[in-house]
């Protein structure tokens, strides 16, 4: 550790997520800095059953967790007394995964008296783009968009957020799902639909651009998953054969444009200059893509993580738990799991 | 020596410190808050009330299973953490052989039962001479199983464990020989008991690597026990 008389002593956060599919630990330095970051995907054993399994995922975080989070201390040649706070994932996720993770960073936190802070998924998914973008300051607008969620998202300040949009039904990684489940893709949708798109024609079928009457940055996937389904319901009437590239980049070519297109509107809207994504969608190249154009367009700053930082990931909790420690926010042994927790909503985090 | 004791595998949550061959602090609620909020605030007001000095813990022992799977989870994740920050072993104790020695020293079988739901119970049938020893070892049965054992068996029981008020008309109609119930002081899980047989399996060589442990279900998930066709995400 550093010594005491410093002029600014380092801070490490140990991290801790297991709120879906993904046992994950990572140490992150002064918020910014990942000095190791380990996941233990359970991707294999999910994909036979197309989608997650609550308990399956659960049964695996107990089974891994402790090996996760050692790989996670010597990666970063770090020992317990080197970290000066854990930060979990408390929500929102699967309750029964969340709790593996949030028992376990409290029970480390008990046994060493290092302070606990938990930290909601979302925010963390946000606060990702931190870590390859040291100029990124607040404020600025995110979109997140992931499977289960599809937000955008006003950075106020670090730390304070304000949603301007939600889903009204499906997340955009959901309908992703759904869709590349009813075209023969599988699971996960996400990659294999980004991946077959490029051999596809994004105008070959006209599905609709989901719209939430009154609120205008809202989103809405359902009716879109709904046409792609009637559509191939259609060609299976008439014996015809449709074309899983086809299919896959109108479908895509929808959900960008909307995403798009609702996140610029706000962002004029509300005159921001920065601009940034997050979640597993945000890993979509196409949509990366679609962005980087329409914001330089704009004059609007862009900013995306890598692709390992859009999946779930501990490293994203460890920067914004960062924030919340230095913030003064601190958890105690009481700390739940809340899988329906919202963006900027706190409970059983304090102020110490 | 000192051994910490943790029972969450059903709606009681229990806590206890072994130093020595005595417990000496116990901590139990039976009440229908979470674990997650209960366990280790109540490991911490023991923690203080007995000065107890992290470092000096040798092990933590654990109702291993089986069980509610969230509540087990809760008390494994909870000894994991501790045993991983203090580079402690885990002593796995089955959670039916923890209820049993409720009842040490009686001549009669015990039969703890515990309400597994979808019709089914997790229970074994122990005698003591003098240490627990397993007649029927835990399962995931159903109660007319366990009420033909032991009318089998032919000795008198003493039931206990909360598939006791959830099977009891079946219990009165079934059992030949005599049976009795377990008074309230005795008849749930007890982290007292959990750490008392814990003790004595770790100065056996029990204990393993906390990174090992992970809860015994005796039941796999409702998705693998259908299969990826019919299970529906």
């Amino acid at each position: 550790m550093s010594a005491e008389n410093s002029e600014k002593r380092d801070i490490r956060i140990l991290a801790i997520e297991s709120s879906c599919d993904e046992t994950a630990a990572a140490v992150v330095k002064n918020g910014r800095e990942v000095l190791s970051n380990t996941i233990y995907s359970q991707i294999d054993l999910h994909t036979l059953y197309g989608g997650v399994v609550p308990e399956i995922a659960s049964r695996k975080h107990i089974e891994k967790i402790n090996q996760v989070i050692k790989t996670s201390l010597n990666e970063a040649g770090c020992t317990l007394p080197d970290i000066d706070a854990i930060a979990v994932t408390y929500g929102p996720g699967l309750v029964g995964a969340l709790l593996v993770g949030v028992s376990e960073a409290k029970a480390i936190s008990f046994a060493t008296g290092i302070p606990l802070v938990g930290v909601n998924h979302i925010e963390g998914h946000i606060c990702a783009n931190f870590i390859e973008h040291p100029d990124l300051k607040p404020p600025f607008m995110c979109l997140v968009a992931s499977g289960g969620h599809s937000h955008l998202v006003l950075i106020k300040d670090y730390g304070e957020y304000e949603i301007i949009a939600r889903t009204h039904d499906d997340a955009a990684g959901e309908a992703f799902d759904k869709v590349a489940r009813a075209i023969g893709l599988g699971y996960p949708g996400g990659p294999k639909i980004d991946r077959i798109s490029k051999e596809g024609n994004p105008d070959a079928i006209a599905f609709p651009r989901g719209k939430v009457e009154g609120s205008e940055y809202d989103f809405s996937f359902s009716g879109l998953k709904s046409a792609v389904l009637n559509y191939l319901n259609g060609c299976r009437m008439k014996g015809e054969e449709f074309s899983q590239a086809d299919v896959a980049a109108s479908f895509q070519k929808a959900v960008i444009e909307v995403l798009v297109g609702h996140s610029l509107k706000a962002a004029e809207d509300y005159k921001v200059s920065t601009f940034a994504i997050a979640g597993g969608v945000a890993s979509n190249s196409s949509l990366r893509a679609e962005f980087v154009k329409e914001c330089k367009a704009r004059g609007i700053d862009f900013y995306y993580p890598s692709p390992v930082y859009c999946t779930d990931n501990a490293a994203m909790i460890g920067v914004a738990g960062y924030f919340e420690y230095m913030k003064g926010y601190r958890s105690g042994y009481d700390l739940n799991a809340v899988p329906g927790l919202g963006i900027g909503e706190k409970q059983g985090v304090r102020k110490a | 020596m000192k051994i910490i004791g943790i029972d969450s595998s059903g709606l009681v949550a229990s806590v206890a410190i072994w130093e020595d061959d005595t417990v000496i602090a116990e901590y139990s609620t039976n009440y229908k808050k979470t674990h997650s909020q209960t366990l280790l605030p109540m490991l911490d007001q023991i923690k203080k009330m007995t000065d107890l000095d992290m470092d000096t813990v040798d092990a933590i022992a654990i109702a291993a299973g089986p069980g509610s799977y969230t509540g087990l989870r809760i008390g494994s994740a909870t000894a994991k953490g501790i045993a991983l920050a203090l580079d402690i072993p885990i002593v796995e104790v089955p959670t039916l052989e923890g209820l049993a020695y409720n009842m040490w020293g009686t001549t009669d079988l015990v039969c703890p039962i515990m309400d597994a739901r979808r019709k089914q119970v997790y229970a074994g049938i122990y005698e003591f001479d003098p240490e627990l020893n397993a007649v029927y070892p835990q399962s995931a049965t159903d109660i007319y199983d366990i009420t033909d054992k032991l009318n089998e068996f032919g000795s008198p029981v003493i039931f206990l464990g909360d598939g006791v008020p959830a099977y009891g008309e079946i219990i009165k109609e079934r059992m030949k020989v005599p049976f009795k119930y377990a008074p309230a002081n005795k008849n749930r899980q007890s982290a007292a008991s959990v750490v008392s047989l814990g003790a004595i399996y770790f100065k056996e060589g029990k204990a393993i690597n906390a990174d090992d442990h992970s809860p015994v279900y005796l039941r796999k998930s409702q998705a693998e026990n259908e299969g990826p066709q019919n299970f529906e995400v």
